[in-house]
């Protein structure tokens, strides 16, 4: 399958043979697991496995939780308390769920500002990066939708300002947003298909996790450095790589249990502290909540969203232009869309020949502005649409989309790049070669 | 190295805004609110329900609060509840009998039986207090950050126990209504008449009737109320973090192993 030259799999027993013969089934589990992986990968490389791990935990206590959950306005609110006091484990499974979406989102931000810092969406890994941002739409999708189930307050006004969204497509606007409510409002019909699409999804990103993997198999992972995996012989291949098992999956699986530990720390001593108390307070429809503010993980692109307001010049200047078919609500809608989308592009949008940020000492820079934006613009989003926080929301949207249309252009063309190692060898070794001259003292026992 | 530092840079990132996020839902409003920072015996990752404490606080919310105040999601016989307030079977059947349930099968009344909720009670229109420690567990600054519920163990009881006993006495009628100024409560005037004065109830364990006490036994009571299974959640969670954590240190070394011959080859 992959491009980097190895040993395939050899059925070996009469057994092998015969089912390897009717069905290779072991040979792809093998293939799959012993994948030629670059030697230099950093802790960075680790979010895969334990994104894999949150989609595994979110599709099971999801499962066993919609055993007891009745998607009715009527009783929803009432059987999550049900949940919560008369099921056995209720209360851990739900906690689990709702904590587990939080996890989901800070590994898959660690995983796509990987992604962007080490230029893994460069060619040849374009699609690879595509299928990623298609999953992270349906995760978001997903945990907007699973957010409404609860029916609390901050369920149905977060979904009541988040459809009225899509009310402000022009012409289609009122018919596509009856059509996701199932009626005039925010109702029965609403969290009826919201319970069926939360149900949906998670299978949907299953099967783009698998699409995703067989990308990155076929082009070979990405690393630190940026620098291809030798293809000229086998024997070159194995001096840049080692095979994923043993190597990579013991090392992800350290990472995963020590990320465990701080997830089931919340879990056990603070299960609601990154969710809203009103979220306890069941929906009422007559009251709105004094402040409604999405989940921590929408919160930079619901900051985007607010802060493209009537009076920005861009927006009427627009607004004038396209004869007010695009106004400002809209406007806020495409640029919180278009967020996402510069981000999905930043393979065509990169002119640079170099991969990794590593040998880029001016993006190093601009990125390192982007983290910070990007944490910035989630503060900002939860803080009250007023001054002084909608100017500095302007002015890190704008941030957000210069990286993308106009930094990652020009810095193709402007910036002097680092000598890069000839090979991921050259720069395994440097690192371990220095991490020797570093600890000095008895060489450690060799594993026999 | 640059990698570890971005890592190391990313996950105190990922921290940091994780506190600074947390409980943004009162950032706006909140600023005149003065919430005590009382000490409950179920604070912090080992802290347990003091049982004596929360038959108190039953004890306040059945002579005082009913009156007025539901707890529809909370089921009678959870009285005798381990980890909660540990009533025996004959005295959950005993206290079940104070309320009178309407039988839809029966259609009359009947005493209520273990296997009944609280009634819910909306005759006065007040709110059903089930929920209430953790519907009002996000008013906490500073700046609405949450960072005073991360370190200081401030939640819900905090903000219960400080509105009874919040009460300056001032008084107010705007449109027929009576309002009364509470420092605790968002915008400081609450339609709810003072309920505790202290001395109101007589504690069966002779503890102290104070205003201060009574208004903490009720609100641990009401914490028990809404998060009845917070003792099984934190005896998890400290399994789950000694295993995982020895669980770390095996595939650490495993791992360290595992990876020895191929850093040696190089050097």
């Amino acid at each position: 399958m992959a491009g980097i030259p190895h040993d395939h799999y050899e059925p070996g027993s009469k057994g092998e043979k015969w089912l390897h013969s009717r069905l290779p089934i072991v040979g792809l589990l093998y293939d799959t697991l012993m994948l030629p992986t670059p030697k230099n990968l950093n802790w960075m490389w680790i979010w895969g496995i334990v994104l894999t791990f949150c989609l595994a935990l979110q599709i099971i206590t999801g499962i066993v939780l919609a055993m007891h959950y009745t998607p009715h306005v009527d009783e929803a609110f009432a059987s999550v308390e049900h949940i919560m006091r008369n099921v056995n484990g209720g209360h851990m499974l739900r906690y689990l769920h709702a904590n587990g979406a939080s996890l989901f989102f800070i590994a898959v931000y660690a995983h796509i500002f990987r992604g962007l810092y080490y230029g893994s969406y460069k060619a040849p890994r374009e699609v690879t990066w595509i299928i990623g941002m298609l999953i992270y739409l349906l995760m978001m999708g997903t945990a907007f939708m699973g957010y409404v189930l609860p029916w609390g307050q901050m369920s149905f006004w977060g979904a009541t300002v988040i459809t009225g969204l899509f009310g402000a497509v022009p012409f289609i606007g009122d018919a596509l947003q009856t059509l996701l409510l199932g009626g005039p409002a925010v109702d029965n019909a609403t969290l009826n298909r919201f319970f069926s699409l939360h149900y949906l999804f998670p299978f949907l990103i299953a099967g783009l996790v698998i699409v995703h993997i067989w990308a990155f198999h076929t082009t070979g992972n990405n690393n630190p450095t940026g620098v291809e995996v030798r293809r000229t012989s086998k024997e070159d291949a194995e001096k840049d790589t080692v095979p994923f098992w043993p190597y990579f999956v013991i090392k992800d699986l350290f990472a995963l249990a020590v990320i465990l530990t701080v997830f089931f720390a919340v879990v056990g001593f603070m299960p609601n502290y990154l969710g809203h108390p009103d979220n306890y307070v069941e929906a009422n429809p007559l009251a709105t909540p004094a402040h409604i503010v999405p989940e921590w993980y929408f919160l930079p692109f619901y900051a985007i969203l607010r802060a493209f307001t009537a009076d920005v010049w861009v927006v009427q200047l627009v607004s004038f232009f396209t004869g007010g078919i695009i106004d400002a609500k809209f406007f806020g809608v495409l640029a919180m869309f278009g967020a996402i989308l510069v981000m999905a592009l930043a393979p065509w949008l990169d002119t640079s020949s170099i991969r990794s940020a590593r040998y880029r000492p001016m993006l190093k820079l601009w990125f390192a502005i982007l983290v910070f934006d990007f944490f910035f613009l989630m503060w900002l989003g939860a803080m009250p649409a007023a001054e002084p926080y909608a100017s500095l929301s302007l002015i890190a949207s704008a941030y957000w989309f210069a990286y993308f249309l106009i930094i990652l252009p020009l810095l193709g063309v402007l910036e002097k790049p680092l000598p890069q190692p000839k090979t991921i060898e050259e720069d395994f070794n440097k690192a371990h070669a220095k991490n020797d001259k570093l600890q000095p003292g008895p060489a450690e026992v060799p594993a026999e | 190295m640059i990698n570890n530092m971005l890592l190391g840079k990313s996950l105190l990132s990922v921290f940091v805004i994780i506190v600074m996020t947390a409980n943004y839902g009162f950032a706006a409003g909140g600023g005149d609110q003065y919430i005590k920072d009382y000490k409950f015996s179920f604070e912090g990752p080992l802290g347990s329900f003091d049982q004596n404490q929360l038959q108190r606080g039953l004890k306040v919310y059945t002579e005082i609060c009913s009156a007025c105040h539901g707890l529809k999601y909370v089921p009678l016989r959870t009285l005798g509840d381990e980890g909660g307030l540990g009533y025996s079977e004959d005295q959950v059947r005993a206290y079940a009998e104070n309320y009178e349930i309407f039988d839809a099968d029966l259609d009359d009344y009947r005493p209520a039986i273990p296997t009944d909720h609280f009634p819910e009670v909306v005759d006065a229109g007040a709110p059903d207090l089930s929920l209430m420690a953790k519907a009002r567990a996000g008013f906490h600054g500073p700046m609405g950050t949450g960072i005073n519920q991360f370190v200081k163990g401030m939640g819900g009881a905090e903000y219960i126990a400080s509105l009874l006993a919040g009460y300056t006495g001032e008084e107010k009628e705007e449109f027929g209504t009576v309002f009364y100024e509470n420092t605790a409560y968002p915008g400081r005037w609450i339609a709810m008449a003072p309920p505790l004065y202290g001395e109101d109830v007589d504690f069966d364990d002779g503890h102290s009737n104070e205003l201060k006490y009574e208004a903490m036994d009720v609100a641990a009571f009401l914490t028990w109320a809404a998060e009845p299974k917070m003792m099984a959640r934190k005896h998890v969670g400290f399994r789950a973090v000694l295993f995982l954590i020895l669980l770390s240190a095996l595939l650490y070394a495993t791992n360290k192993t595992l990876w020895a011959p191929i850093k040696k080859r190089v050097a």
